[in-house]
């Protein structure tokens, strides 16, 4: 019964729930500042006012998922001690660096910057004033490289050793932490898929202005500038995503074993599974279909090769860690979980570069004919959805098969909770947060779609009758009346 | 207990200090949008005059949670996971003020504008409330085992000195506030903030009597530490009365600069008690000392230079914004100006 759930169980959700929802909106304004300062960027050079408002409008689109991710950002700050206080004991001797230097080197910046250029277009020369948003999306990136490191070093320990007095860790090389193997194959795979984010989004929110026929210069050249970015992000993430993928193999061989379903050890050269029906009780796909050479080509770029199944790599993780951690473990993940976010995942990846490509030939200079495309544009549209569905399911991949380890193969997620929060309190906040997180969202969806209809600004039908699409109208016209 | 860790314990005190520093007039700001303004045009224009900086501000507070992480892992793992609900009502507060000013610059009926500026108004008003009721019902011992886990139950953490507390922080918030629109509105309303201020000065006196009283009664910090506990008394009630005076005479600088350095002497009070301790068990052979809980020297010598590094840079650059947006801001602001945020 779901009222029986654990502390354990309740945690785990919080964690998965927090920085799911938290990962909409880190992409997504890492995305968009890049964007947005591209487009303001090409404003300084060209200085064709169409770009100055395109900054302007998708701006505001980055505002909106900046302030949402800002606040579901805090959280994450103080959820590793509320909810995971063993963990935070075990690991806080490296854990905790990367986290304050985040906010020393990139919150400050993002913050301090973005308050900045928010306020001053009217003050600083264009030229002056671009700098500003740079900084801001610098400041996100950098931040991004902080968190991921601390994640790695979850994922693949480094740089430590085990303080025999108190059974924690305890940081040797902070060198080894930074140069962490596993950081530099997840930070480009991330920041790519956040530049692929911010484009696709972009595009697709255009291909909805361009149904309303509206504004068709704007958004045509709007879905240009989003359109190269993500076919860009989404080739770079792609190709990243191999270089990672064969990392974890050798690294994490359960996790990839689980993504590709593999129960047993595969023939040579192995094919790969496009989708199955997997029996994780009795561990064994019971129907697939097959596409010869494949996994072997994706495992080891070459036609041969085998691959290890999840059975071989339970027993040998028995082997492993049966003296420490006893042997009644369960070393399977969540492998349906895993398998099919990984095919969400890749699918999302391959059909925004898909996609991007084809809306860049359709609105080329000399055959323009994407706003007449009315199918296209409907398919751009409801894919300004698609990153998200990557994202997040690189995120399941990446957390999910790390069990049932917190910190791999020194720690279990059982091992890490807090010992004084109570089922009570976690339903509370997991209800509260649940709450705030629909609220936020939803709110964050209905003013971005807003933003949208009206259009962007200098560009209202009648901008003296009624102000444009602004801040404060509301104040305005209690001002007026 | 090495330098590192003490210097360590310092860098977490302040931290803590210049997020009370900034952030409460933030909060008071947010307070006077409805104990003040009376029009939502008034309540934007306030909002707008801290809109360009209360995003930087509450970073200070995310910082010292994540130097905390790093100092004093066993600190931080402590101290949330025991002041659980606290800590997660102070967070709810924050997301609520964090998302009110983006969202108000999107409202376009003056229904929607009035629900973002409730939110902000809560969220202003909560968020030091329980951060207050956290830090001061930290000082009178919470019962502890011998793994650092706190087992306080509710009338532990809740009760007359965290009460008073909470309630002196949103207090001194609020004065700040006051004096922070003081310096940034146009010279009526100027005039208007520091005349309410000097009115709402005269409970501060009893309410710092009786929050001295439950702390001298209820903590042991005048005992064990009489000289260092009763000088910061001192220059918290010195603050109190120059910032009263200062604003009476509409000095809004110095009232500014007065109600900050009360709000950190609260910090400063706080955390020269505590020491050496960093948590204080109600049986004190469990009580966390600073060495305990400190991180390794490697990690506290590596954050060491980080520090050193980054802090003056985030300074020059948090000075220079504040700097380029020092204007008072009129009415006109509010209708040219950008959003929100």
């Amino acid at each position: 019964m779901i009222w029986a759930a654990s502390v354990l169980d309740l945690s785990r959700f919080q964690f998965a729930m927090t920085t799911v929802f938290h990962f909409f909106f880190v992409p997504l304004s890492i995305g968009l500042a890049l964007a947005v300062a591209i487009m303001e960027t090409i404003y300084v050079k060209n200085k064709n006012p169409l770009y100055k408002r395109m900054a302007r409008f998708w701006g505001k689109i980055f505002l909106l998922s900046f302030a949402v991710g800002v606040v579901t950002g805090i959280i994450q700050e103080f959820q590793f001690g509320m909810n995971w206080s063993n963990y935070s004991r075990f690991m806080g001797d490296i854990f905790g660096a990367p986290l304050a230097i985040e906010a020393l080197l990139a919150f400050f910046m993002e913050s301090t910057f973005i308050g900045v250029w928010m306020f001053t277009w009217d003050r600083f020369k264009p030229g002056v004033h671009v700098i500003f948003i740079w900084l801001t999306w610098l400041g996100s990136t950098l931040s991004a490289i902080w968190i991921l490191a601390a994640n790695s070093f979850m994922q693949h320990p480094t740089g430590f050793e085990i303080n025999t007095q108190t059974g924690h860790v305890r940081l040797t090389s902070f060198m080894a932490v930074v140069t962490n193997p596993q950081l530099w194959v997840e930070f480009p795979h991330v920041i790519f898929a956040a530049v692929m984010t911010g484009g696709m989004v972009v595009v697709g929110m255009s291909a909805f202005g361009l149904l309303r026929k509206q504004h068709r210069t704007f958004f045509t050249k709007s879905v240009k500038v989003g359109a190269w970015l993500a076919l860009v992000g989404s080739l770079l993430t792609i190709g990243a995503g191999d270089i990672q993928t064969r990392f974890i193999i050798n690294d994490q061989p359960m996790k990839f074993a689980a993504t590709e379903a593999i129960y047993e050890d595969t023939k040579s050269p192995a094919p790969w599974q496009a989708v199955a029906l997997i029996n994780t009780k009795d561990k064994k796909v019971t129907g697939s279909i097959e596409i010869p050479y494949l996994l072997s080509l994706l495992s080891y770029h070459s036609t041969s090769g085998s691959v290890k199944g999840m059975n071989t790599i339970n027993k040998e993780l028995h082997a492993k860690y049966d003296k420490k951690f006893g042997s009644d473990m369960n070393y399977y993940v969540p492998v349906k979980t895993l398998f099919w976010s990984f095919r969400f995942m890749a699918l999302a990846g391959v059909l925004t570069a898909l996609l991007t490509f084809l809306a860049l030939i359709w609105s080329r200079v000399k055959k323009d004919t994407l706003a007449d495309k009315r199918w296209f544009l409907w398919i751009l549209g409801i894919c300004t959805y698609l990153p998200f569905v990557g994202t997040t399911g690189g995120w399941l991949i990446t957390e999910l098969g790390r069990y049932p380890w917190v910190v791999y193969g020194l720690q279990t997620i059982a091992d890490a909770v807090s010992p004084t929060v109570t089922a009570g309190q976690l339903w509370f906040t997991n209800i509260v947060y649940f709450l705030l997180f629909c609220m936020t969202g939803g709110v964050m969806i209905f003013y971005a779609r807003r933003t949208l209809h009206q259009g962007p600004e200098d560009d209202a039908p009648v901008p003296s009758a009624k102000q444009p699409a602004q801040g404060h109208t509301a104040a305005k016209e209690a001002y007026g009346a | 207990m090495s330098i590192l860790q003490l210097l360590w314990y310092g860098v977490i005190a302040l931290l803590f200090a210049i997020f009370l520093f900034l952030d409460g007039f933030d909060f008071g700001v947010g307070m006077a949008t409805r104990l003040i303004a009376k029009t939502p045009a008034e309540r934007s224009l306030y909002m707008r005059a801290i809109g360009p900086h209360w995003d930087g501000n509450e970073v200070w507070l995310i910082t010292a949670g994540g130097a905390m992480f790093a100092s004093f892992p066993l600190w931080y793992a402590s101290l949330f996971s025991g002041y659980y609900i606290l800590l997660f009502l102070t967070l709810v507060a924050l997301i609520l003020r964090g998302v009110s000013f983006e969202f108000a610059s999107h409202a376009q009926t003056p229904k929607e504008l009035n629900v973002w500026q409730w939110a902000n108004f809560c969220g202003s008003l909560l968020a030091p409330f329980f951060l207050g009721m956290m830090l001061t019902s930290l000082i009178q011992g919470v019962p502890m085992d011998a793994q650092g886990n706190i087992w306080a139950n509710f009338w532990q953490v809740c009760n007359w000195l965290s009460i008073v507390g909470g309630i002196a922080t949103v207090y001194f918030s609020f004065l700040h506030g006051l004096h922070f629109l003081s310096l940034k509105l146009p010279a009526d309303d100027s005039r208007r903030m520091l005349h309410v201020s000097s009115k709402v000065y005269w409970i501060a006196y009893p309410a710092l009597i009786v929050f001295v009283l439950l702390a001298f009664f209820q903590t042991d910090f005048y005992r064990a530490r009489p000289i260092s506990t009763w000088l910061i008394t001192v220059v918290i009630l010195l603050a109190t009365v120059a910032g009263h005076w200062a604003a009476t005479h509409v000095r809004g600088g110095i009232a500014f600069i007065a109600t900050g350095i009360t709000l950190a002497g609260v910090i400063a009070f706080i955390f020269n008690g505590l020491f050496p301790r960093v948590l204080i068990a109600t049986n004190p052979k469990y009580s966390m000392l600073i060495k305990d809980a400190a991180a390794s020297p490697k990690t506290l010598s590596i954050m060491t230079i980080v520090l050193v590094c980054l802090l003056p840079v985030v300074l020059i650059y948090l000075i220079w914004s504040y700097y380029i947006q020092r204007k008072r801001l009129s009415a006109q602001d509010i209708s040219t100006g950008e959003s929100g945020y």
